[in-house]
């Protein structure tokens, strides 16, 4: 088709398209008004039921856990495919190259980096409490690693992480979360059931395998992130080689 | 008025896809899809809220205080998760065809056809 | 028996994840034995759900979280004997698939292994759930595994290509399905399909319900590769390494179908005007229309893989018309034709990979005549081709006879006709193929077919290959699609099945309210032959062979004038056929934009 044509059917397809879906959301309660009893039910017992003051955290490592889980494969599973794709191929080799120079911006960078790794930390053991959790504070200690590139040099930034060892976390936390399930069936309840210890509502040792959960998504997700950003880096250099 | 969230998703939905439609750069046609994907958050969270509601995390409220729905947030928590990992595919397939065609036009790769 | 449902999901990935960890210190043949033993043990585990299912579902709620008064907290996985039926098929291709690929894959290390059992997972996941937006995250996970495995050769761009076509239709696929899910949810405040189906029953569809309902079902739609959403596959599965492909033609495009039918029957059954001859139309009409394509574009593909990859169109159509009845022996002919084609597209496939592996192309054409020296891959291939063609009561016969017959049985008597004359042209083009590769019948050049960039190696570096582990899977899918009408007492087995998926009251009760009834399965018949379905099956056979012929051999059978006389009348139709599937994916975005509203307004018209 031209691109005309093209750009024509989707003048007339979107316009369609547009109709229906503001017919249809017409038909949603009123923006404010919503009241499903799903929701309503699950603020008022969660905190009760499994100790967390979080309820969405809650939701997401304990009432529909298994959605978190397939979540949390898709993540692994899209950087091993990342790593499929951009992985270096026969007519391809590489060398490493570096750009900053400065020892002062070195040290900043190093010591902010430091700082950044606290503050993940910080927001991943907080999932059940505050907002926060797994995913958010993953990427957070994810992006403390690319501080050290950034503000260091390609050599170092590999050197903290080593393919086997983020190769390992990422499996570890990934095969972690479905492994805490099948310890909920071996101690004979249903997979993923929570099985504590509880704690009490608002402090760090709380909500049972939510915390464990939570730190396994946390291991994976960064393990995740850093290789998926060192495979874009890999490639960057290559690339960098070739044209230089 | 209450109307106004609901039609700002279907918006960004549909010019989203205008975008993919009509792109002529990949990374462009990634970022589109980021917008789309975007649509889906807006109209979760605008449907779960409710007036006067706080935040579903009664750390330091009391638990009876009136807070939005859980559910949507927990929904949209995996969406952004899905919507980081294909653009993150797309990505890589973008920089791939990039170096072994030298283009980055969609319209240029016309190898697959009939 | 019950703790054996979360394991078809959580064995691939805890396999995937352990591969992964350990990949750096493991010696060389461990990803091989540790994929094929996860994918085995979750074949094992989800026949035995089958078997265990099949005279009461079961509701196994995810975490412990039984509903509370009538409402699900949690997630359930809702097995019956088609979804877990389903599980079974996707794990038996996988470990098909994964023998065959023994040794093929070692230049990424674990990396090939590790998106298999995802994907695996992922489609064994969607089967058996019983929540719509988990739905949507194991839809996600067969999505994000299959897009990188699709451009596992990255040194060529037809691959890239293809993956990117896959991967941006299919998330705008997702994307839809999402809105539905938001849509239903601001309506019933449920995300339990049976929750879902409760809420709407009874009250009569508004724009809402409408809107939402063609949402999810162009969303998967999409993944099931029906017309005008099916532009992507083609391009997928000519440039996926041929395992991949197996997977694809076998369990993922069925799937897509099995989330519309799913979605179809918990939710949306119980809403009046749902069950009427409005919708049953629009969905025949889909499915007539994919059938049709899909048969005729696979006739003009000299690309092996991608006319194979139209035959799966073709059947995907097929497979639709099934369910598009409404009633439970369409649905147990569209099962049934789900699990004969499944398992004998992926027998065609891997001999696709072992011609491929020996010959270094798959281009009909060029392969012409040198397969003589692979008459065993010649025989399967041969047997293939003919179980698609299905004379009675081999291969896709039980499936076809069924839906024929139920189409029959409620006056849509035009169905059996158009079934068999698209199976002819269908099976037609892979006896076709059969004849020139295996032969060397017919001509050495051939206008009518689309020229297409060839493929020479899946892999960079071909390692020694051993041809039994390429042939035994091969035979062993082949054979088992072939025979597959034989198993006594299947047709009794997948006709209950069919009806305890089409029974939503029973859904709900089983879900919501914790009820445990059992119904008696008890027979071992063999399958019934009727008159007319014979016939029916005959006309193919006959018919794909003889088209066969007609087309090896049509220079010589056919005078010049005549051929001049046809092409002047269809050339053009063909042509502009073939420039509609240009490969550029903002002309197929604009399709699915086209066919989302098209579907939509269709369906307001005859629900309100």
């Amino acid at each position: 088709m031209t691109r005309r044509g093209r750009l024509a059917l989707f003048a007339v397809s979107a316009a369609g398209l547009s109709a229906l879906l503001l017919w249809a959301v017409a038909g949603l309660p009123d923006f404010g008004h919503f009241q499903g009893r799903y929701g309503a039910t699950l603020n008022k017992v969660a905190v009760s039921e499994r100790h967390a003051t979080n309820v969405v955290t809650a939701i997401v490592f304990d009432y529909r856990g298994i959605d978190t889980l397939g979540e949390e494969f898709i993540l692994f599973t899209s950087v091993i495919g990342v790593a499929l794709l951009l992985r270096e191929t026969r007519d391809e080799t590489g060398r490493i190259h570096d750009a900053v120079r400065s020892d002062a911006l070195r040290l900043v960078g190093i010591a902010f980096a430091a700082v950044l790794f606290t503050i993940g930390l910080y927001v991943v053991a907080h999932g059940p409490i505050t907002p926060g959790g797994g995913f958010q504070g993953g990427v957070v200690l994810a992006g403390a690693f690319t501080l050290v590139y950034l503000a260091g040099d390609y050599r170092a930034y590999r050197g903290l992480t080593p393919q086997p060892a983020l190769d390992f976390v990422e499996g570890a936390g990934a095969g972690g979360y479905a492994v805490i399930g099948i310890v909920s069936m071996l101690l004979g309840s249903a997979y993923l059931h929570n099985f504590g210890p509880f704690g009490t509502p608002g402090t760090l040792a709380s909500a049972g395998t939510i915390s464990m959960l939570n730190l396994a998504t946390a291991l994976e997700v960064t393990a995740a992130f850093v290789l998926l950003f060192t495979e874009f880096l890999e490639d960057l250099q290559l690339t960098r080689e070739q044209s230089a | 008025m209450s109307y106004l969230p609901y039609a700002l998703a279907v918006w960004i939905f549909v010019v989203g896809i205008y975008g993919v439609v009509s792109s002529r750069n990949f990374v462009h046609l990634v970022v589109c899809l980021t917008v789309t994907q975007s649509s889906t958050y807006v109209l979760l969270l605008a449907i779960g809220y409710t007036n006067g509601g706080t935040a579903p995390i009664f750390a330091d409220v009391p638990q009876t205080s009136k807070a939005v729905d859980p559910v949507v947030q927990a929904l949209t928590l995996t969406d952004v998760v899905v919507s980081v990992t294909v653009a993150a595919l797309l990505l890589a397939l973008a920089i791939q065809v990039q170096k072994r065609r030298g283009t980055m036009n969609p319209d240029e790769l016309r190898e697959l056809r009939g | 028996m019950d703790a054996l449902v979360p394991l078809p999901v959580a064995i691939p990935l805890i396999a995937a994840a352990a591969l992964t960890a350990t990949g750096h210190f493991l010696e060389k043949r461990v990803d091989d034995l540790t994929a094929i033993a996860a994918s085995a043990a979750t074949l094992v585990i989800s026949l035995l759900l089958v078997f265990h299912a099949a005279d009461h579902r079961l509701a196994y709620w995810m975490g412990g979280w039984k509903p509370r008064h009538g409402l699900a907290i949690g997630v359930s996985f809702t097995v019956d004997p088609v979804g877990a039926g389903f599980a079974a098929l996707a794990a038996a291709l996988m470990t098909a698939a994964l023998v065959f690929s023994w040794r093929y894959f070692d230049e990424v290390g674990t990396l090939f292994h590790v998106l298999m059992l995802a994907f695996l997972a992922g489609m064994c996941g969607f089967a058996l759930s019983g929540d719509l937006f988990n739905m949507f995250v194991w839809f996600e996970l067969m999505g994000a595994a299959a897009y990188a495995l699709t451009g596992y050769r990255v040194e060529e761009t037809s691959p890239l290509q293809g993956a990117i076509n896959f991967a941006v239709t299919n998330t705008l696929g997702a994307y839809c399905v999402l809105i539905g899910i938001a849509l239903l949810y601001g309506r019933t405040g449920a995300l339990n399909l049976a929750q879902i189906g409760q809420t709407l029953a009874g009250r009569s569809p508004d724009g809402l319900v409408v809107v939402a309902l063609t949402l999810v079902v162009c969303g998967f739609l999409v993944k099931g590769a029906i017309v005008p959403f099916h532009f992507w596959l083609a391009d997928a599965h000519a440039v996926a390494p041929t395992p991949v492909c197996v997977l694809f033609s076998g369990a993922m495009v069925e799937l897509g179908l099995y989330g519309v039918a799913r979605v179809y029957w918990t939710a949306f059954a119980g809403v009046p005007g749902a069950h009427d001859g409005g919708l049953r139309d629009i969905l025949l009409g889909l499915g007539v229309l994919t059938a049709v394509l899909g048969c005729v574009m696979c006739f003009l593909q000299r690309h092996i893989k991608r006319l194979l990859a139209y035959s799966t169109i073709s059947h995907a159509g097929l497979m639709l018309i099934g369910i598009a009845l409404l009633r439970p022996d369409g649905v147990a002919g569209s099962a049934l034709i789900v699990i004969a084609h499944g398992l004998v597209k992926g027998g065609l496939f891997l001999c696709v990979g072992i011609l491929l592996n020996a010959l270094s192309t798959v281009d009909e054409l060029r392969l012409r005549g040198r397969g003589r020296a692979l008459w065993p891959v010649g025989v399967l291939f041969t047997l293939g081709a003919l179980a698609l063609a299905a004379p009675a009561p081999l291969g896709l016969f039980l499936g076809k006879s069924l839906v024929e017959g139920s189409a029959a049985h409620h006056s849509y008597g035009w169905v059996a006709p158009l079934v068999t004359a698209v199976t002819i042209v269908s099976a037609g083009a892979v006896l076709r193929v059969a004849g020139r590769v295996f032969l060397g019948l017919g001509a050495a050049e051939d206008p009518l077919l689309s020229p297409e960039p060839d493929e020479e190696h899946e892999v960079a570096q071909d390692p020694e290959r051993s041809g039994v582990l390429m042939l035994l899977p091969t035979a062993a899918l082949i054979l088992a699609g072939v025979g597959m009408g034989l198993v006594p007492g299947i047709e009794h087995h997948v006709k209950h099945a069919a009806e305890t998926f089409t029974d939503r009251q029973s859904y709900v009760a089983t879900v919501l309210n914790g009820a445990n009834e059992h119904t008696a399965v008890d027979s071992l018949s063999l399958l019934t032959l009727h008159a007319s379905s014979v016939a029916w099956s005959l006309a193919s056979l006959v018919g794909s062979v003889l088209l066969a012929l007609l087309a090896l051999y049509r220079e010589r059978l056919v005078g010049r004038a005549a051929r001049d006389r046809a092409y002047a009348l269809v050339g053009g139709g063909l042509d502009a056929l073939r420039a509609v599937h240009s490969g550029v994916i903002g002309d197929y975005v604009a399709w699915l934009t086209f066919g989302v509203a098209a579907l939509g307004g269709l369906l307001a018209l005859v629900l309100t």
